[in-house]
């Protein structure tokens, strides 16, 4: 018996919610026959700053929850993803990737996620220190999150280069507005899918679709934006991230040709990019 | 209870007898050039300005005006110097950063002296702090020389190449220190520039790095004012800049670099929220807001220079803060009873007189204690505002001078939001004996540097550097290695 198939709408994922884009626009994403695939939402500048508020909104909440939390929630993502592998894969196939790099990519992407919720509860004494001043003074540097990061994701490991820059983000207590893949934006809605099922709080992870030329100069002028993130190599965009992000003097991070399968790129250093770090001083002498 | 007269408490009944420094010491041209590629050079255009004694405006020499052309030869002689630098043994760069640091003790009462008369700050802080933490400086990243492979576990660090650094004039051999050591331990070379109103105790550092035998071109150093800093921002063969000084310079370099691979760190402006419980030592809490504002005539960019008082205990410390104002000696930097210095330059001064006008018409009430100001140079009284919220702009903006800012409060969430409430995150300060307040505050202040029941403290081994629009990347400690240095 042949069944006709139920097509999924792709939405928005912002404040832990589904909504459509404010604008009403959408752009087709088509495979390389020329057929639809899906209609994604074209996300406008409004949705990117609702998405700002809702991260805002659960930042503090999310980098005061303990670090064993965290890692844990990093944990049930990756077994959520691995739950749903199949629907990852041929997602990824229906953008026009191989079996073989289909496969590849949605392991190596669960793989990280429980790379970095392992690092959860480490990093901060690997980037801390004490240090031993010349004065009657403990005095001490912790690493604290940034604050809000806009991520600008990789067009080409739609869902692997996603997940290493979401990842180490929000390990380190962030929350993030990410874009995702402008070409190739299905895997990205759908891991919005399982995050929204893995005790991820709402906000702590936003994400659009939409394009690239459109969004970049807000998230990267956006006031109440701390960081910035670019994966690309688009001279260009990345000269005019780098002015507008210095408004409020945010800290940029580019990847340009980035290799997201090599280890280099499952790293603390990663973690520690959008990190602060805190000086705290108090007299010991009596 | 009787009350007691606080504005009696402090008064001495003796008068302090004057205790100048000697400037007999010190060494001084009348004319300085640029030092570049291990020589002193006359700048291209024979262009020199006057480097000025802010307590009396006089001349002390006139320094080399660095045109883009004379940033050009820099650049290369530090381009030239890199390969050898770089590859030489982490042991040996050590050593000669060592040697800096012996050669800088040595001579260390001139370079006070000088630190004094150049910039106008009282004796007692350029020979206590300001020279002393330029030394241990040099010494504590001469000692990471050979030891970078320790400092970050699994990656192996390279320096950048040719680094360009721009510094204040507020701590002049102290910054020249903070950037030089850890980009010289790390193997980069570099073109410094110091403050146009401080540039001799870099040039007298020149010499020293002369003596020490550093290889020409390693350490080359330009004097001049925004022209010359932004002939080193523009360079194209500069592959970092690092800068200290204004949120907008800093803005400016942002923007000037973008699209290139030049790497930078700031270190920009600062409001510091210093704030005051009622369970606090009221007077330690009261020595550490002096400290905190008019240390070094507030020229600080951590200055705790917003303060927040439980409503409590507001009119004690105010009180008391008064009255120890009144005992603040102001006047002949090279005095060692001097508290507060002459200050920096007219520029500055005029900068200062423009916000505490926008202070009166705003509507704050001001408090200067009596002063007998001497007669020529650049002084301005401590001064307090009071009655002033958040929405005042002597509240909101960088005064970098001796004016405090008093707004007191009721809970803790209220004074947290309120000191957080700024573009601004360098510095901040909490005073309270209860411990678990303490840390409540210091993890919710939004700076990179908290100092609790303390304020104003530095060290070569701590690292600083601020949140938000104060910028970024850290200078002390082992994280102020990173940003001279990229992983392979």
């Amino acid at each position: 018996m042949n069944r006709l198939d139920i097509n999924k709408t792709y939405k928005l994922y912002i404040g832990g919610k589904f909504p459509r884009t404010e604008s009403g626009r959408y752009y087709a994403v088509k495979n390389s026959k020329d057929n639809l695939v899906a209609n994604m939402c074209l996300a406008s500048r409004k949705d990117f700053r609702n998405a700002v508020v809702a991260a805002r909104k659960a930042q503090s909440h999310w980098a005061n929850s303990t670090a064993l939390n965290k890692g844990q929630v990093l944990y049930r993502i990756a077994e959520m993803l691995e739950g749903r592998k199949e629907q990852f894969i041929a997602e990824l196939i229906a953008q026009g990737e191989s079996v073989k790099a289909a496969k590849n990519e949605v392991t190596t992407s669960i793989d990280r996620l429980v790379y970095y919720a392992g690092w959860s509860d480490k990093y901060q004494q690997f980037f801390s220190t004490v240090n031993p001043v010349s004065s009657m003074h403990f005095n001490f540097s912790n690493v604290e999150p940034v604050g809000v990061v806009s991520i600008i994701a990789d067009e080409t490991e739609s869902l692997l280069g996603l997940i290493s820059l979401i990842a180490p983000a929000i390990v380190g207590g962030n929350t993030v507005i990410v874009l995702a893949s402008e070409s190739k934006p299905l895997a990205a809605i759908s891991l919005a899918e399982v995050l929204n099922s893995s005790d991820v709080p709402g906000g702590v992870v936003n994400i659009l679709t939409g394009k690239k030329n459109e969004l970049f100069s807000h998230m990267a002028s956006h006031m109440d934006v701390n960081s910035v993130i670019y994966c690309g190599d688009d001279e260009k965009m990345i000269k005019s991230i780098s002015e507008l992000a210095s408004s409020n003097i945010k800290r940029t991070v580019f990847y340009k040709k980035n290799d997201w399968y090599n280890e280099v790129n499952e790293s603390p250093y990663l973690i520690e990019k959008t990190l602060e770090l805190k000086t705290t001083w108090h007299p010991t002498g009596i | 209870m009787k009350k007691i007269e606080n504005k009696d408490i402090f008064k001495a009944t003796w008068k302090y007898a004057e205790a100048p420094e000697s400037t007999d010491h010190i060494n001084l041209q009348k004319q300085y050039d640029l030092y570049i590629d291990g020589k002193f050079t006359k700048p291209v255009k024979g262009k020199y300005f006057d480097t000025i004694n802010p307590s009396n405006n006089k001349k002390i020499a006139s320094v080399a005006e660095a045109s883009s052309e004379d940033v050009d030869v820099a650049v290369k002689a530090a381009r030239k110097a890199f390969k050898g630098w770089a590859n030489l043994s982490g042991k040996d760069r050590g050593k000669y950063v060592f040697r800096i640091a012996r050669l800088i003790q040595e001579r260390a009462r001139e370079f006070a002296v000088i630190e004094s008369l150049d910039g106008g700050k009282p004796i007692r802080e350029s020979r206590d702090i300001d020279i002393p933490l330029a030394v241990n400086h040099f010494f504590y990243y001469a000692g990471w020389a050979d030891k970078l492979e320790y400092a970050f576990p699994n990656r192996k660090p390279k320096p950048l190449g040719v680094v360009g650094q721009i510094i204040p004039w507020n701590f002049p051999l102290l910054m020249a220190a903070w950037k030089l050591a850890p980009a010289l331990a790390t193997g980069n070379t570099i073109v410094l520039k110091p403050a146009e109103s401080t540039p001799l105790t870099a040039l007298k550092l020149a010499e020293i790095i002369n003596d020490c035998g550093l290889p020409k071109g390693v350490v080359n150093i330009v004097t001049g004012a925004g022209q010359t800093g932004a002939s080193i921002v523009n360079h194209p063969d500069i592959n970092k800049i690092a800068f200290t000084g204004s949120t907008n310079v800093g803005r400016y370099i942002a923007k000037a670099i973008a699209g290139t691979d030049k790497k930078v760190t700031l270190e920009l402006g600062g409001k510091g929220a210093n704030i005051i419980f009622e369970d606090a030592a009221i007077d330690q809490a009261v020595e550490g807001i002096v400290n905190a504002i008019f240390f070094n005539q507030g020229h600080v960019c951590c200055a705790g220079s917003r303060l927040f008082v439980q409503e409590s205990v507001a009119a004690l410390v105010i009180r008391k803060l008064k009255a120890r104002m009144k005992t603040l000696i102001v006047g002949n930097p090279l005095d060692k009873n001097t508290d507060i210095g002459a200050i920096n330059s007219k520029k500055q001064l005029h900068a200062i007189q423009n916000y505490i006008k926008i202070g009166l018409s705003e509507g704050g009430e001001i408090y200067q204690p009596e002063c007998n100001l001497p007669k020529e140079g650049n002084w301005c009284a401590p001064t307090l505002f009071l009655n002033v919220s958040q929405s005042h702009k002597i509240v909101q903006e960088e005064i970098f001078g001796p004016v405090l800012t008093v707004q007191t409060f009721r809970t803790i969430s209220e004074v947290i939001e309120k000191a957080n409430n700024t573009p601004y995150g360098l510095s901040a300060g909490v005073w309270t004996q209860n411990g678990a307040k303490i840390f409540h505050l210091t993890q919710k202040l939004e700076a990179g540097v908290v100092w609790a029941n303390t304020f104003n403290k530095f060290d070569a081994t701590s690292p600083f550097g601020g949140y938000k629009e104060s910028g970024f990347g850290r200078e002390g400690g082992l994280h102020g290695l990173k940003p001279y240095v990229k992983f392979e």
